[in-house]
């Protein structure tokens, strides 16, 4: 008999159908990965798991009994814990505190906090699965990884039966990785069951015992891990033979520096020194990869660079010539480029048409705008020309920006941006969220770019990507560069390690 | 001795801390739920006319008819901090703007002034009024005499609330959920706790909180009703919560502190020093502004350590 068992789950929002009829098993004791692609209907799957949502048909059952949830709460009451992609942690808190949240149950279920017994229990738990955590800690001062352990310690305490990890990895190094899978085999061999949400087939093969591949909102098939590979497991994903992330083979011309970064610092949102005497150097036709886990000043750096962030320290020089800093149009004029993380709300403005959207850095030249006129029809004209080069699937320059897939607006913001000829792009995880083939038409425009002068700085959190990408990898931690690989001989181990802060140099 | 000006200053510090104390700890309450309420000064003044009225009609003893009045004060001004929940929790409207429509609603010139006006409450005496707690001999007292010993029953009461909020919030299960909603409520929602009813208890007691604070203008400091007698007290309540950066002790503290200044006035003017009354009476529009400004700027409530997650609605389903 299953632990978990749903059968025809359909659920509908507003324009799309998320999951399609999904049928999905997972037995006792086993770690069953759930794979598919970004949109593929995973999280709203552990969403009605997990109570957040409630199916529109289908059926849930646990243990061979039917369960309706009308809130997490049913659901948690039924063993079932999530960790979410983002954590659902109180930051203010401490670990204890965080970890007897809303626990009804005896100890922590009392009207009367009595924190000391259940400091000493997290503790116990933290020691016997390997995710030691200071349970007096505030949670905000934690790392990510640290995080995640206070996470899982809150479905140990609550002594769930099933635990379901949402992209589990994204915020931790290869090593980190590592660890968390023998704590979940762990939790396994105890008789859990461990759901594995992820889209990396490496990981997958690694942790789980079988697969589930979920492709626009279906399920297509299960599989054992033992009996596939990671080139079947992603047919499967995409639905088309593709070619796991490899190097691709380019022409290198470096030519002279283009950005120069010397001593940079710049404070972080929450007032705390976000990027310490950062130095580095991008040279015309190279792209230079940023590594480390995420919140470790990549964000910061992309915005210092771009004029976003004012600067603390240190010059930056763009083509020879220093900027003032903290001013976005100061660094647009000469000529950085610009690929924010969150291509929705920094990339594009999101209510305005594709056209307006294009001429979003360049309204004021003289080929745009009559003083403070526009020219619509040169505007229309621009529009349409990035829709036909870039390849950008949409009824038409009109389209209010919000309406467009991932990949297309990702393709609206590369085409703005390189049409502004700029000398170096900054390119933050400009694949995050996006599908394989609009990944594989990224990656092809920063090659070209790299190809046509250039310099490119790649900060990305996926290892895999910065390997296929890049011709050399800096890798920060809290803020600083702790060290650079040449990408040809780089190896994950080697980042991992860097990108857990340690610069000793390893035997 | 009990005569000396920093003693009298002491004394009305407490006498007019006493309603600043009391709609403070409410706000302090609504606010650590994550909801903003900027309707004190409406919750007062209906406490107050309501508080006022049940004294004025309620046979009975004295004591008992006081008690009574004010939990009127409460439960009418529950009622009114209702209407904001369901605003802002149920339809998820902004907070500033439904608060500010509530003490405009009803505040001086409003409901409070209706229902005084209907009621026929203006310039009668109070029937019943609370007087001071301790036997007479110990009012004679040097300096603890007029500082504490001539105060009224809802001066003290008001202490145990101060204990009562900062243990309720520091060491009980429904304290550490209040928190976790007004700081993460997507975390709390994902253990389980209920947000939306989380939020309308603590607003709802929020507003009761400041009915009592009106109530103490009406039934103990003027004691009768006057049209809008809170005199901006409420927004100095509102600003005092940011000044205690959320904690119910240095509520206390702040509100004795702005206290002091409520009575100055009076107290100078006894001693016959003219200062311009207008420097007291801007003061709580000094404080309006500076409420706005700072539950508006992100990064100076992120820096006095706002609940994270204040003034804003919280949406499950969001895609």
């Amino acid at each position: 008999m299953p632990a978990v068992s749903l059968h025809g789950i359909t659920k509908r929002f507003p324009g799309v159908v998320a999951n399609d009829g999904v049928d999905f098993e997972a037995a006792e004791g086993e770690v069953h990965a759930l794979l598919g692609e970004n949109g593929a209907g995973k999280s709203t799957l552990s969403n009605i798991l997990t109570g957040l949502y409630r199916p529109d048909e289908g059926s849930v059952e646990l243990y061979g009994e039917r369960v309706e949830f009308d809130s997490p709460r049913d659901a948690l009451n039924a063993g079932i814990c999530m960790v979410h992609q983002h954590f659902r942690l109180v930051p203010p808190f401490t670990v204890a505190e965080n970890v007897i949240l809303g626990d009804t149950r005896g100890e922590s279920g009392r009207f009367l906090v009595h924190p000391r017994h259940i400091e000493r229990r997290v503790a116990e738990l933290g020691e016997r699965y390997r995710i030691a955590v200071d349970p007096r800690a505030r949670v905000w001062q934690l790392s990510l990884g640290e995080q995640q352990r206070v996470e899982i310690l809150k479905a140990l305490y609550r002594e769930a039966k099933i635990l379901i990890l949402d992209e589990p990895t994204a915020v931790l190094t290869p090593q980190e990785a590592e660890s968390l899978f023998i704590t979940l085999r762990a939790m396994a061999a105890e008789g859990r069951t461990v759901i594995f949400i992820s889209h990396k087939l490496h990981e997958v093969t690694a942790v789980a015992d079988r697969v589930t591949v979920l492709r626009g909102g279906k399920t297509v098939a299960t599989v054992d891990t033992a009996e596939s590979t990671t080139q079947s497991l992603a047919s499967l994903m995409v639905g088309r033979e593709v070619d796991v992330a490899t190097r691709v083979p380019r022409e290198i011309t470096i030519g002279g520096p283009v950005l120069e970064l010397a001593g940079v610092g710049a404070t972080g949102d929450r007032g705390a020194e976000a990027l310490h005497d950062v130095t580095m150097t991008v040279r015309s036709g190279e792209i230079v990869a940023v590594a480390g886990v995420a919140g470790n000043g990549q964000r910061e750096l992309a915005e210092a660079i771009t004029g976003m962030r004012p600067t603390t320290a240190g010059t930056i020089t763009v083509d020879g010539k220093p900027l003032k800093g903290g001013d976005a149009r100061e660094a647009i004029h000469a000529g950085v480029a610009h690929v924010p993380e969150d291509r929705l709300h920094t990339g594009v403005a999101p209510s305005l048409s594709i056209a307006s959207n294009t001429v979003l850095k360049s309204y004021r030249g003289a080929q745009i705008a009559h003083g403070p006129l526009l020219r619509l029809s040169a505007i229309k004209e621009r529009a349409l020309s990035l829709i036909t080069n870039y390849d950008v699937r949409t009824s038409g320059p009109n389209v209010p920006a919000r309406q467009l897939s991932g990949g297309n607006l990702q393709k609206v913001v590369l085409g703005r941006e390189f049409s502004g000829e700029p000398r170096v792009l900054i390119a933050a995880s400009p694949t995050r969220g996006l599908d394989v083939s609009a990944i594989e038409t990224v990656h092809r425009y920063l090659r070209e770019g790299a190809t046509g002068g250039m310099g490119i700085v790649l900060i990305s959190e996926d290892l895999d990507e910065i390997l296929a990408l890049a011709d050399r990898i800096v890798v920060m931690y809290e803020g600083r560069i702790v060290g650079e690989l040449d990408a040809e001989t780089a190896t994950k181990d080697a980042l991992g390690l860097l990108m857990a802060g340690v610069t000793e140099p390893v035997a | 001795m009990n005569n000396s000006i920093l003693v009298v200053v002491l004394a009305s510090a407490v006498t007019y801390g006493t309603p600043l104390l009391y709609s403070a700890l409410g706000e302090l309450v609504a606010e650590r739920s994550g909801v903003l309420n900027l309707g004190v000064e409406g919750m007062m003044l209906v406490g107050a006319v309501m508080g006022f009225w049940a004294v004025q009609t309620i046979p009975g003893p004295g004591p008992l008819v006081l008690i009574i009045a004010v939990c009127v004060a409460a439960i009418a001004a529950g009622l009114m901090a209702l209407i904001h929940a369901f605003l802002v929790i149920t339809l998820r409207a902004n907070q500033i703007v439904s608060g500010l429509a509530l003490t405009i609603f009803a505040g001086a010139g409003g409901l409070s002034s209706y229902l005084g006006n209907d009621l026929n409450l203006a310039d009668a005496p109070a029937k019943h009024a609370f007087g001071a707690f301790f036997p007479h001999s110990m009012q004679t007292l040097p300096v603890v005499g007029p500082i504490f010993f001539e105060q009224n029953a809802l001066v003290f009461v008001a202490w145990l609330f101060v204990g009562g909020v900062a243990f309720y919030l520091a060491r009980t299960r429904p304290g550490l959920n209040l928190k976790a909603v007004g700081e993460a409520p997507a975390a709390a929602d994902a253990m389980g706790i209920n947000v939306t009813r989380t939020r309308y208890i603590h607003t709802v007691v929020g507003g009761a909180f400041a009915g009592i604070g009106g109530a103490t203008f009406s039934l103990a400091i003027t004691p009768q009703w006057v049209d809008g007698l809170t005199q901006g007290a409420g927004w100095i309540a509102i600003a005092l919560v940011i000044f205690a950066f959320w904690r119910p002790a240095l509520c206390l503290v702040g509100a004795y502190f702005f206290g002091a200044f409520a009575g100055l006035p009076f107290t100078l003017q006894a001693r016959g020093v003219t200062v311009a009354p207008e420097l007291f009476q801007a003061l709580p529009y000094v404080m309006t502004i500076l409420v706005l400004v700072t539950v508006s700027a992100a990064g100076a409530r992120r820096r006095l350590g706002a609940p994270g997650a204040l003034g804003t609605p919280y949406v499950r389903e969001e895609r």
